[in-house]
Formats: structure tokens, C-alpha cells, sequence
């Protein structure tokens, strides 16, 4: 709950900065900041304490989460140096946004009422939209927050029309009420409230950029400014998903045969159709936005083989997922800024230009292909052996199939980078974003090397 | 303890070259191939004095996926760790004399290789063996993908591709495996042997041919193999040689260890098919190599025919199946590493692979003339070769098996002498040409490679016994399982 309360109060003193010239030292406070709420929270696990009358639960799951989100976002501060300072007259403003949708991120992770659930949902979004069209004069950048908004709020509309549905028929917006009432009442829940569980499914597919409800993400994605782009693949896919595991694993877990089909569809496509598109992109950065929600699909794949007990394994893959996405991003940030453009000729030759970049982004690209001993390939290993564990071999054979995709298109970018001529001169990395990558990678190996702690966490 | 440092050595030594970048990495990494060359043989040591338990090491590494460390060595690892620590610094000193650009990389590469290949041989636990397993792919593509020749991206990325698809279908048996273990689930090689041997019929059909789809790639078994002619022929000489030398023995081992006694049934049931498709590989590669106008591409056919006839024999289910593909294992290591080098040599000096412009380096290069001679009649299996040994009692044991079959297999040494005897004709005997005119004779460190690769070959084809007795326990091991079930074959 500190975290909370640190996330929000870092918020509104970026809000303040600029009046009292701290600009300066805004992304350092930032930084040290989110540190003190991770080390507030790190000895809280193991607890579980209710706050604002139950409205809001700080558990494993919501903690887990929240350091997840926090962790992440220091490191994204530390990668993302050059987006706020392109823009120095709204530098503060950038930075409260993005701490207030990483406020909304933790309220998403321990929400214990639809309402809190909805609150986080909006923060999160709000500020998003805006960071999407943070790049005032990019057509692409106002495209992104316009159709992001459109999309986002249709979605919102959703989710908030199931939740009303099924507040119908539980008469409760609390979690643990709806979940038990769902269990009393199984044979008698009149049939609105299964419309309600699937439009809050919808809308929940829309955040987290599930197949069909994907289409604004590539857009968006590809639209936003870099360092916002890599914010939303990690950050807040990690609070969409916490939320999207928590409703349907809590609330809605005990009717699973009622939607389990909606969903294995939603995950058969979210894993067949982003992985083949990706493989036909030539531009890094809209590659990256198909892969990200391809790797959706082995979540979804991961939850629905154990809706109730897929909670750690969906967490690590996260985990080891967001440190090899922020990784790709900061070294797809260099070469942007050098060559003003991301498509594959750009990555033509790297390993002679900077062997570091190059050997960064290939370790992770290799981690997101799932290729041992990294970090990815545990995750998509715990991913495997809970679905195999169900008997869903044919499911499995199926991600395979698209983890082969994800090699494919991981690897041509990879091939660029060592096969190709330079397409420039040599690139040099300021220091601090080479630690940065350094760090990134080591924390890559890391991961795999000791899983044991981020499994026990719950 | 020692197994570990085994395995770990070269790693340790890898992250060194790498790390000093030094323009003698060649002389590094030579270095500490000879010493991890010194640790087997200590191994050997330990192994032949019976303190087989000092080789083993076992403890919990994450619990929660049932991964454990848990190395052994046998009789049949044995080997095999020591024809890959015996080629390695042969390998690497192949390499002297030609300049490379990044050498610390493509060194520490080759070594990082050397790690995952003895990993993959000593490995005991299921997890284990499949992370060696897939970690070994990841220098080789490199060193093909940086250092290979032309059209190398699109060629490397298909021999990528062909063993990814092959290690994820095994890695869905292995964790089908791991959840049918009886008890606390767990990786250990005999849980998943007993949960493999627990299986109905039919599972252990989909299991045999999801585990065979990984080592059928790996080695390659016809219909498996067309990854392979183009990845040899574009790969650097010493990627290469680790391909055909160590690497395909990954596949191979991988049958014995982690197939053969996981689903006997399954085995039983699907072992004809795959000596069938075997022999047609046999002769199919080795008709297509009689046709190949270049040097590598036709050394390179010939190997799938040799592999072809090593998985016929295994799947005989004989000892004499098992003992012979174990000495074949070693002497094709042997041989075909010889050859590519010497390839390498005829390249260096005329820059051409293709058969037509070569002929008559005989007549300039004697020293090389010779030890290609005796290379090439232990490719063919001539008596008192090393090639004899093994290929005699694979032949034998699937004629046992099948006498028709055995006697198609047998073809593969007449097709054989047909090929590699044109071979030597075209490029060896016949008049000089304005290319082979100016070939040198060997240098120091060629013949620091080839002499001591030509001794083997002859040392082996006269007295096999240290190396059959050092697999002969573990083999006759692996079959014990089967003695109850020769009433149903």
C-alpha cells in the first residue's frame, strides 16, 4: 500500500517541479523513489492486508505485481533519458503521467472492487492516450493517441456494461462476494450474467491486446514515441494482464466451462495471427508490437490450461518478458536516434557498428524466442507443462508452431546485424546506457538462473 | 566434481577469450582445449580405477520446474567426451596460420560449443540434457552465420530452424515424460525411463517419434537431412568439423541415452521403420554423392550415408548394434574431421573445391597425397582401418536384424569405395593443372592435425578392444531392458 501511496505522491510532486525548478533532479527523485516504495513492499510479502474497506487487497499476487511494475518502470526511466529530455517544456508533465499510469498499474494488480478495478483501468488509460500523442508534430503520434482513445474508451464501454451486468445478478461489486456467490448460485444465475462475465472479458481482451480486439495495438504502437512504445509493451501489458488473471481466476474461476471456449479461441488466434504478421514486417519497431501481442497468446495459453493456479508461471513469463523487451527497445532506441528510422536495414551490420547493442538485442531477442538457457525459454517451459499437464497437446504443438514463427522473425533481425554491411559508422552509447544494457543483460541471465525465488513468491 | 569442471572449463576459458579480446586467442584457446583434454584424461583415469562415484553430481537446481544437476559419466558418455576433447584442440589448431576477423569471438564460441557438447554427453537429468542440447545450436549458428561463405544467411537459417522444430517436439516428450514419473515428478534420467516404460503402446509410438524427430534432424537421418549438404559446405572449416565431427553424435547418443530405453514398445513397434528409412538414406546419399562435382558437398553426402548406416545398426537393438555404432561414432568423428581439413587445405591452396579443376597434387604434395589415402580407406572401411571395425558389425547386426536389409546396407561400402576412389583420382593422381601446379606440401600445424588423426585411424583398426571395453558394461546395461521383451520381437 505504501507503494500506492509513493507512486501517487511521486506523481503530483512531478506535477509541481517545474515551480519550483526541480526538473533536474525529477528523474533521479523518480528513480530513488519507486526504489523506496520496491524496498517498502519487498518485506510486506507474505502478508495480506485490506484497505479502504476492502475495496483495495495487498496480497502476494497485488505485491508481486506492483514490484514488477515499479521495477520495470525504473529501469524504463533509466532507458527513457532522451524522451524527456527532447522535450524539456514538458518534461515534468511526461514524467507525472507516467507515474500515474503506474499508479493505475497497481491498482489493476490489487484491486478487490470492480469499481477499483475500473478506477485503475481509467488511470492507466488516461494518462496513456496523452504519452501516446506526446509527439506533438508526428501525424503517426496523433493517429496512435486518437485511435488508441477511440479503441480504449469502446472497450471501457464494455468492461463497464459487464460489470453493471453482473452486479445484476451478485448484487456486489466485491471480488471475494461475486466469487462466492458464483459458487452458492452456479445453477440459478440467469443468463445476463454470463453476457456480463463475456463483455467484461472483451473488454479486458481490448487491454490486454488479445486477438480479435488487437487491432489498435500494432497502430498505436507503432506510432507512439519508442520510449512510450516500449512503456506499453511492458508496463502496462504486465497491469492488464494482472487484472485480466484476477477477474477470471477469482471472481469467475468457479464457471470456467462457461467461457473457457470464448477464450481458447481468443488464445489460438492471439497466437496464430500476430506471429504470422510479424513475420512479414520490415520495420523493428511494428515487429515488436506483433510479437508483444503474440506473447499474449502463450499467457492466455498458460491461464486457460490452470485458470486458478497459473498465477506464478503467467509471472514469470512477464518478468521475463518485460527485462528482454526493455532490452530490444533500448538498443532499438540507439539506433533509432542515430538513423532516425527502425526499420530491419537499419539494424544492417550492427554487430561491426557497436558489438555491445548487437549482442544485447540478440541475447534479447533470443530470450523472447524461448531459446535456452534464458529467461524466456522457462517461461514458455512453465507455459508447456501446464498445458501438456491438462492434456492440451494439440494446444501446445500449436505454440510451438508460433514460437517457430518467433524464431523466424527474431532472427531476421538477428541475421541483419551479423550478416549485413554497416549501414553507418560506428555508434557510441552514452555510459549510463550502457550500463543500462548491461544490467538488462545480466538481468536476463539472472532470471534464469534462479527462477525459484519469483515462482515461491505465490 | 570433476564432471563439472569438465563441463565447465571451456566455458570459464570462453568468457576469458572474450573478455581479453587478445590477437593470440588462437593460442589461448588452443591452450585450453589441451588442458580440458588433461581433465578427461583424468577422467578416464577415475573411471578405469572404479571411483565411477567421484564422476557424479546431483543436487536440486530450481525445484519448482524439476530441474536438477545431476551429471554422470558411463562408458558410453565416456566416449564420447573424449572424441569431442580429443578433436578440439585438433580442431582449433587446424585454424592456425588463417586470420579470422574477430578471433577472440570465433574462438570463445568454438569453446562455449565444446561446453554444451560435453554437457550434453554427461547430462543425467531429462531438463539438463535439453538445455545442453539447445544451447549447443547457439555458437554454431554463429560461427556459421559470421564466418561461413556465401548465401550463408539464408542456409544457416534453415539448419537453425530444421533442429529448433526437432528440440521443441522433443522437449513436448520429455515434459510428457516428466509428468507420467511415478511419485515426485522429477527429471532424473531413471524416473524417465520408468515413466516412458509405464506408458500404453500408443503413447510410447508418439513419444518415440517425437524424441526421434529431434536426434532424426540432429544426426540427419534421411528424410530429415536436407539442412545439411548446403550448412557443411557454407560453414568455416571448423564449424565444419564440429558439425560432423561432434555435433551429429549429439543425435546418435541422444538415441541411445534418451530414446532407446525411454519407450522399448515404442521402439520395438516403430525400430523397422526407422532402419527402413535408414537404408533408403544410405543408399540415396550415397548415390547422390557417386554424382557430386564438389569436394565438401560430396564429403558431406557421405557423411548422412555413414550416419545413415550408424541409426540402422542402433535400432537393431543388438549389442553388437549399439558396440559398433559406439566405435563408429568415434572413427567417423576421426575421419570425417581429417577429411574436412584436408579439404580445407586443397581449398587454401587453389581456391577451388569443385573436382574437375583439381588433379595431380600428388605429384606436388606427396605428405598430402598419403595421409588423404589412408583418411580415405578409413572412410571406405578397409581392413585394419578404424572405419572396419565399426561398420562390420553394424552391417552384421542388421543383417541379423533383416538379412535383405543388411545386404542393402553392405552396399555403402562398395558405393562408398566408388565415390571416395573417384574422389582420389580426380583430384589426387593425373597430371597437374595451372591451379594444383603450385600446391605446397604440409605445414607444421597441418601435420600436427593429420598425423596424429592418421595414427588413430590405424591404431583403432587394429586394436579396438580399449575402446569396445569402455562401452561394453554401460551397452550390455541398456539391453538388459530388453531381454524380457526379445519374445515379442
Amino acid at each position: 500500500m505504501n507503494a500506492l501511496y509513493i507512486v501517487c505522491g511521486l506523481g503530483l510532486t512531478a506535477l509541481v517541479a517545474e515551480l519550483f525548478n526541480a526538473r533536474k533532479i525529477l528523474s533521479f527523485l523518480v528513480i530513488i523513489g519507486l526504489a523506496v516504495a520496491i524496498g517498502l513492499t519487498i518485506p510486506e510479502l507474505g502478508t495480506s492486508v485490506s484497505y479502504f474497506t476492502n475495496m483495495v487487497v495487498f496480497d502476494n499476487f497485488a505485491m508481486a505485481f506492483s514490484i514488477l511494475i515499479m521495477t520495470v518502470t525504473i529501469l524504463w526511466f533509466w532507458m527513457a533519458q532522451d524522451y524527456f529530455n527532447q522535450d524539456l517544456a514538458h518534461y515534468t508533465d511526461r514524467a507525472s503521467l507516467i507515474l500515474f499510469t503506474v499508479a493505475g498499474g497497481i491498482l489493476m494488480a490489487s484491486f478487490n472492487n470492480m469499481a477499483i478495478l475500473f478506477l485503475g483501468i481509467e488511470i492507466l488509460s488516461l494518462s496513456l492516450y496523452t504519452l501516446a500523442g506526446s509527439k506533438r508534430d508526428s501525424l503517426a503520434s496523433n493517429e496512435a493517441a486518437f485511435k488508441y482513445f477511440l479503441m480504449g474508451s469502446f472497450a471501457t464501454g464494455f468492461l463497464l456494461l459487464g460489470i453493471a451486468l453482473v452486479y445484476g445478478a451478485t448484487a456486489s461489486f466485491n471480488v471475494q462476494t461475486i466469487a462466492a456467490t458464483v459458487v452458492i448460485n452456479s445453477a440459478t444465475l440467469p443468463a445476463f450474467f454470463y453476457v456480463g462475465v463475456l463483455l467484461i472479458m472483451v473488454g479486458l481482451a481490448f487491454k490486454i491486446s488479445a486477438v480479435p480486439f488487437h487491432f489498435w495495438a500494432p497502430d498505436v504502437y507503432s506510432g507512439s514515441p519508442t520510449s512510450v512504445t516500449a512503456f506499453m509493451s511492458t508496463v502496462v501489458k504486465v497491469a492488464a494482464i494482472a487484472a485480466f488473471v484476477k477477474v477470471f481466476s477469482v471472481c469467475f474461476g468457479h464457471i470456467a466451462p462457461s467461457w473457457s471456449l470464448v477464450l481458447k479461441i481468443i488464445m489460438i488466434l492471439t497466437l496464430a495471427v500476430p506471429n504470422l504478421i510479424a513475420a512479414a514486417q520490415d520495420n523493428v519497431k511494428r515487429m515488436l508490437a506483433y510479437s508483444s501481442v503474440g506473447h499474449v497468446g502463450y499467457i492466455l495459453l498458460a491461464f486457460l490450461s490452470q485458470p486458478e493456479n497459473s498465477a506464478s508461471g503467467i509471472f514469470y513469463y512477464l518478468s521475463a518478458y518485460s527485462v528482454a523487451s526493455i532490452t530490444s527497445f533500448a538498443v532499438l532506441l540507439q539506433v533509432e536516434k542515430l538513423n532516425s528510422g527502425t526499420d530491419i536495414v537499419q539494424f544492417n551490420g550492427l554487430f561491426k557498428r557497436n558489438p555491445l547493442l548487437a549482442v544485447a538485442i540478440t541475447v534479447a531477442l533470443l530470450s523472447l524466442a524461448g531459446i535456452p538457457p534464458l529467461a524466456g525459454f522457462f517461461g514458455k517451459y512453465m507455459v508447456f507443462i501446464q498445458a501438456i499437464d491438462k492434456g492440451m497437446i494439440s494446444l501446445t504443438i500449436l505454440a510451438i508452431v508460433t514460437s517457430l514463427m518467433g524464431a523466424y522473425y527474431y532472427f531476421r533481425v538477428i541475421i541483419a546485424m551479423f550478416l549485413q554491411e554497416p549501414a553507418g559508422g560506428a555508434i557510441t552509447v552514452s555510459t549510463s546506457q550502457k550500463i543500462l544494457i548491461v544490467v538488462l543483460v545480466a538481468g536476463m541471465f539472472a532470471l534464469s538462473m534462479v527462477p525459484d525465488y519469483l515462482l515461491e513468491l505465490f | 566434481m570433476l564432471t563439472t569442471l569438465l563441463i565447465f572449463f571451456p566455458l570459464a576459458a570462453a568468457l576469458l577469450i572474450f573478455a581479453l579480446r587478445s590477437k593470440q586467442s588462437h593460442a589461448l584457446a588452443f591452450g585450453a582445449a589441451c588442458i580440458e583434454l588433461l581433465i578427461s584424461a583424468v577422467v578416464v583415469y577415475q573411471f578405469k580405477t572404479g571411483d565411477a562415484e567421484n564422476l557424479r553430481a546431483n543436487f536440486q537446481w530450481i525445484e519448482r520446474i524439476g530441474l536438477s544437476y545431476y551429471v554422470d559419466i558411463d562408458g558410453i558418455s565416456l566416449l564420447l567426451v573424449l572424441l569431442t576433447t580429443v578433436l578440439v584442440p585438433f580442431i582449433i589448431l587446424s585454424s592456425f596460420g588463417k586470420s579470422f576477423s574477430k578471433p577472440s569471438t570465433f574462438y570463445g564460441l568454438i569453446l562455449v560449443m565444446q561446453m554444451a557438447l560435453i554437457g550434453v554427453f554427461v547430462a543425467q537429468d531429462g531438463l539438463l540434457f535439453y538445455l545442453f542440447w539447445e544451447i549447443a545450436l547457439i555458437p554454431i549458428y554463429f560461427i556459421c552465420l559470421i564466418w561461413g561463405g556465401e548465401n550463408r544467411g539464408k542456409i544457416t537459417f534453415k539448419f537453425f530452424m530444421y533442429t529448433l522444430a526437432g528440440s521443441l517436439l522433443m522437449l513436448i516428450a520429455l515434459i510428457y515424460l516428466y509428468l507420467h514419473t511415478p511419485g515426485v515428478h522429477s527429471f532424473d534420467v531413471e524416473a524417465l525411463y520408468a515413466a516412458g516404460q509405464g506408458l500404453s503402446g500408443g503413447e510410447q509410438g508418439f513419444i518415440f517419434w517425437f524424441l526421434f524427430a529431434a536426434f532424426a534432424v540432429k544426426m540427419p537421418v534421411f528424410p530429415f537431412h536436407t539442412w545439411q549438404p548446403d550448412t557443411y559446405t557454407v560453414a568455416p572449416t571448423q564449424g565444419t568439423m564440429l558439425l560432423s565431427g561432434i555435433m551429429l553424435k549429439m543425435g546418435i547418443y541422444g538415441v541411445i541415452r534418451w530414446l532407446v530405453p525411454v519407450v522399448p514398445f515404442g521402439v520395438i513397434t516403430w525400430g523397422y521403420t526407422a532402419i527402413l528409412i535408414s537404408v533408403i538414406g544410405i543408399i540415396y546419399a550415397s548415390c547422390i554423392a557417386i554424382v557430386q562435382k564438389d569436394f565438401k558437398r560430396l564429403i558431406a553426402y557421405s557423411s548422412i550415408a555413414h550416419v545413415g548406416l550408424i541409426a540402422a545398426g542402433l535400432f537393431t537393438l543388438t549389442a553388437t548394434g549399439i558396440q559398433g555404432a559406439m566405435i563408429q561414432m568415434i572413427s567417423h568423428g576421426i575421419v570425417v574431421v581429417g577429411m574436412f581439413f584436408i579439404i580445407d587445405i586443397v581449398f587454401d591452396r587453389t581456391k577451388t573445391t569443385a573436382l574437375a579443376d583439381l588433379g595431380g597434387i600428388r605429384n606436388v604434395a606427396p605428405k598430402l597425397a598419403t595421409v588423404f589415402v589412408i583418411t580415405l580407406l578409413g572412410s571406405v572401411a578397409l581392413p585394419l582401418t578404424s572405419g572396419f571395425i565399426g561398420e562390420f558389425l553394424l552391417i552384421s547386426s542388421i543383417f541379423q536384424y533383416r538379412a535383405w536389409l543388411g545386404a542393402l546396407a553392405g552396399l555403402t561400402i562398395i558405393l562408398g569405395a566408388v565415390y571416395m576412389l573417384r574422389t582420389f583420382q580426380k583430384s589426387m593422381s593425373g597430371d597437374t593443372n595451372t591451379l594444383t601446379a603450385s600446391v605446397t606440401d604440409l605445414t607444421w600445424n597441418e601435420k600436427a592435425v593429420l598425423y596424429p588423426i592418421v595414427v588413430l585411424i590405424i591404431l583403432i583398426g587394429i586394436y579396438p578392444a580399449p575402446i569396445l571395453s569402455i562401452s561394453e558394461p554401460a551397452v550390455a546395461k541398456l539391453l538388459e531392458l530388453y531381454s524380457p521383451l526379445t519374445a515379442i520381437r
